[in-house]
C-alpha cells in the first residue's frame, strides 16, 4: 500500500480553506474593508495630527532653545500677543491647552520653565508634559529643570496614520482570527464536514494546521494590503522600508495565531452559529476599544489603564507601532512579544480543553 | 454461498451509551463483491453499527475485521480502503464540485482526475456548481463520487435514497449496481423494502441493536410464504410506483 502523506493532506486542506475564505464576504469585509474604511476616514480627517495650543505668558523669554524645540515638534502651536486676562479665559475653556513661561535663571545658563496646565484639557496637557520631558531629555539642552520621565512621544513627525494604521491592522488580525476561526470550525462540525474528513486517513493535526495556514496566509495578504495602501496613499511611516514590513508581518503572524486560539475556544463553547457573534464580540469589542486601536491608552482614566494593559491586542498594537514608527527590531519589542506568547499559551491551554471535534 | 470470502466480519459487537444500549451483540459477515443491506426501523442501531465499522465511533466491545485489518489496531489502514457516505453530511463551504473532489483526493492521497470522478456519477455538467446548489439526487451522487476517490474495496452508504423521487432513486440503484459490478463491496442502509429487494444481494434485519434475520431477500420472502403468510389483498401485477414511473417516465430530470 502506498505510504500516506500527511503533508499532501494538510496542503489540500489549506488550499480548500483559502479558496473558501476568499469567497466568504464576511472574511473579506472584516479583514480588509473595515480597517480600510477607518484608515480612510482617519487618514483624511487627521491630516496634520494632534495640535496642542500653548499660550506664551506675556513677558516670557521667547528666544530660547525650549521654544524653538517646541515649535519644531510640529505638534505645538505657540500663541503669543494676548493679554494675561485673555489667556486666563481661553485656558478656563480649554481653548488653550496650557501656558508656558520661560525665564533665564539668574547667574546661570539654564532656563526655568513654568508650565500651567488646565483641567479643561487634561489629555492634551498630558501630551505636552511628555513633549517637554522629551525635550529636556535632549542632550543639547544640558541643564535640566524638570524631572525626567519615560516618554511615549518621539521627535519624528507623528502623523495620525502612524497611530491609526497599526491599530486597525491589529483589529483586522483580531477579527480574522476570532470570527473566522470560530465560524469555520463550528460550521464544519455542525454540517458533519469534519466527520466526513475523519472517514479519510487525514490526521486531526492536519485539519487544524491546514486551516491555520490558510487563515494566516489570508491575514498576511490583508495586512500587506493595508500597510501598502497606508504607506503609498497616506504616508504611513515605514522607518526601515521593506525590513519594517517584514517585521510587521512576523508580528502579524504571531498575533493571528494567538487570536485564532480565541476562535477555537468560541467554536467549542458556541452551541449554534447565532451564538458566535455575541461571544466573539465579548472578546473583540473590549480590545477594539481599550487596546489603543483609536486612542492612545495613555488618554484613558488611570483606573481603566490596567485593564487595557492586560489585553493582548494592546501589546500587538504597541509592538506594531514601535516597529513601524520607531524602527525598532523584533528583539526590541521582546517584552510585547513575550506577553503575546503568554496569552497564546493560556488561550491554547483553554482551547485544548473546550474544543470539540463532534 | 459458503464458499464466498468475507471482507467484513463483525463479532458480538456491543455499543453502550450512558444509559442506553444501542447495539447488543451484533454478529454478521459481509462477502466480497456483494451489496449488503442493513434494514430496520429508526434507532435500531444501523447507523451506529456502520460508524463503528467505519472507525468513526468507538465500540464498547466485540471484534471487527475489515479486509484483514482490525478496527482497534489498524483504523488508518481501514480508512484507506473504504469509502464512506454519511447520512446528511455537508461539504466544505464555498467550493465547487471539482475543488471538493481535489480536496478529498488530497485527504486520501489519491492521484485522480476530478473530472473523471464526476463523469462516473454523471455530474460533469455540474463541475463548477456548489454542492448546496445541487438537487437531492445530485447531492447523493456527488457523495457517492467522494466515496470512490481512493478506489476503495468497500463503500458504505447510509440511507442514500431517503428523500429522493422515484426516478432519482432508480437512477441511484443503477449507479450502485454498477459500482458493485466493478468489483466494489457495498454496504447500504435503507428504509425502503422495495429498494432492498431489488438492490441487495443479502440483507440483515436489525431491531433493538440485534440482528433478527439475515439472508437473501428471496430466501427471506420464501420463508415467510412457507410459514403460511398471505397478504390481505390479492397482489396486483403492478403497484402505484409502477404507475408513477409509467406516467412520468423513466427518465431522470434534475
Amino acid at each position: 500500500m502506498k505510504k500516506y502523506n500527511n503533508l499532501t493532506a494538510t496542503l489540500a486542506l489549506a488550499k480548500a480553506s483559502f479558496r473558501s475564505i476568499m469567497r466568504s464576504p464576511s472574511a473579506v469585509v472584516f479583514t480588509l474593508a473595515f480597517p480600510l474604511i477607518f484608515i480612510l476616514v482617519f487618514g483624511f480627517l487627521g491630516g496634520g495630527g494632534t495640535h496642542i495650543d500653548v499660550g506664551v505668558t506675556p513677558g516670557s523669554d521667547v528666544n530660547n532653545p525650549v521654544m524653538g524645540m517646541l515649535e519644531k515638534t510640529g505638534m505645538i502651536r505657540l500663541i503669543k500677543d494676548k493679554s494675561k486676562a485673555e489667556f486666563d479665559k481661553l485656558l478656563e475653556k480649554g481653548n488653550v491647552d496650557a501656558m508656558i513661561d520661560v525665564h533665564r535663571k539668574v547667574n546661570s545658563a539654564a532656563y526655568s520653565v513654568n508650565v500651567v496646565y488646565t483641567s479643561a484639557s487634561r489629555d492634551k496637557g498630558g501630551i505636552l508634559k511628555s513633549v517637554l520631558n522629551n525635550i529636556f531629555y535632549d542632550k543639547t539642552l544640558k541643564p535640566t529643570v524638570a524631572e525626567i520621565k519615560e516618554s511615549t512621544i518621539t521627535g519624528r513627525e507623528y502623523k495620525t496614520i502612524d497611530f491609526i494604521l497599526p491599530g486597525q491592522l491589529g483589529f483586522s488580525l483580531l477579527s480574522t482570527g476570532v470570527f473566522g476561526t470560530a465560524f469555520v470550525f463550528l460550521s464544519l462540525r455542525q454540517t458533519l464536514v469534519i466527520k466526513r474528513f475523519f472517514a479519510t486517513p487525514v490526521k486531526r493535526s492536519s485539519i487544524v494546521i491546514g486551516e491555520g495556514i490558510a487563515r494566516i496566509g489570508f491575514a498576511l495578504i490583508g495586512a500587506l494590503f493595508i500597510i501598502l495602501i497606508g504607506h503609498f496613499f497616506f504616508g504611513f511611516t515605514l522607518v526601515n522600508g521593506a525590513l519594517t514590513v517584514v517585521n510587521m508581518l512576523i508580528l502579524a503572524t504571531l498575533g493571528v495565531i494567538v487570536f485564532m486560539g480565541f476562535g477555537f475556544i468560541i467554536s467549542g463553547i458556541a452551541k449554534s452559529e447565532s451564538m458566535v457573534p455575541p461571544i466573539s464580540n465579548i472578546i473583540t469589542l473590549p480590545q477594539f476599544l481599550l487596546s489603543g486601536t483609536f486612542f492612545s491608552i495613555e488618554a484613558f482614566p488611570s483606573w481603566l489603564q490596567p485593564i487595557s494593559r492586560a489585553l493582548p491586542l494592546t501589546y500587538l498594537n504597541d509592538a506594531m507601532r514601535k516597529v513601524a514608527f520607531e524602527g525598532l527590531g523584533l528583539w526590541d519589542v521582546k517584552f510585547q512579544i513575550m506577553i503575546l506568547l503568554i496569552w497564546g499559551i493560556g488561550i491554547y491551554a483553554v482551547a485544548v480543553k473546550v474544543f470539540k471535534w463532534e | 454461498m459458503e464458499t464466498k470470502k468475507a471482507i467484513i466480519s463483525v463479532k458480538d459487537l456491543v455499543k453502550k451509551y450512558d444509559d442506553f444500549v444501542a447495539v447488543q451483540g451484533l454478529s454478521f459477515e459481509v462477502y466480497e463483491h456483494e451489496i449488503f443491506g442493513l434494514l430496520g426501523p429508526n434507532g435500531a442501531g444501523k447507523t451506529t453499527t456502520l460508524e463503528i465499522i467505519e472507525t468513526l465511533r468507538a465500540k464498547t466491545s466485540g471484534e471487527i475485521i475489515v479486509d484483514g485489518f482490525s478496527v482497534d489496531k489498524q483504523p488508518q489502514d481501514i480508512k484507506q480502503i473504504i469509502g464512506v457516505q454519511l447520512q446528511a453530511a455537508g461539504y466544505y463551504p464555498n467550493l465547487n464540485l471539482i475543488e471538493l473532489i481535489e480536496l478529498f483526493a488530497g485527504l486520501y492521497g489519491a492521484n485522480i482526475k476530478p473530472m473523471e470522478m464526476l463523469e462516473k456519477v454523471n455530474l460533469q455538467d455540474k463541475a463548477k456548481a456548489k454542492y448546496k446548489a445541487l438537487s437531492g439526487g445530485q447531492k447523493q451522487r456527488f457523495s457517492i463520487a467522494t466515496t470512490l476517490i481512493n478506489q476503495p474495496k468497500i463503500i458504505f452508504l447510509d440511507e442514500p435514497t431517503t428523500g429522493l423521487d422515484p426516478q432519482a432513486r432508480r437512477n441511484l440503484w443503477d449507479l450502485i449496481t454498477e459500482i458493485r459490478d466493478a468489483g466494489t463491496t457495498v454496504v447500504i442502509t435503507t428504509h425502503y423494502m422495495d429498494e432492498a429487494e431489488q438492490l441487495c444481494d443479502r440483507v440483515a434485519f436489525v431491531e433493538r441493536g440485534q440482528i433478527i434475520a439475515l439472508d437473501t431477500p428471496d430466501n427471506l420472502i420464501d420463508k415467510l410464504v412457507n410459514s403460511g403468510f398471505e397478504r390481505k389483498k390479492e397482489v396486483k401485477k403492478a403497484n402505484l410506483e409502477d404507475v408513477f414511473i409509467n406516467l412520468t417516465g423513466q427518465e431522470w430530470r434534475e
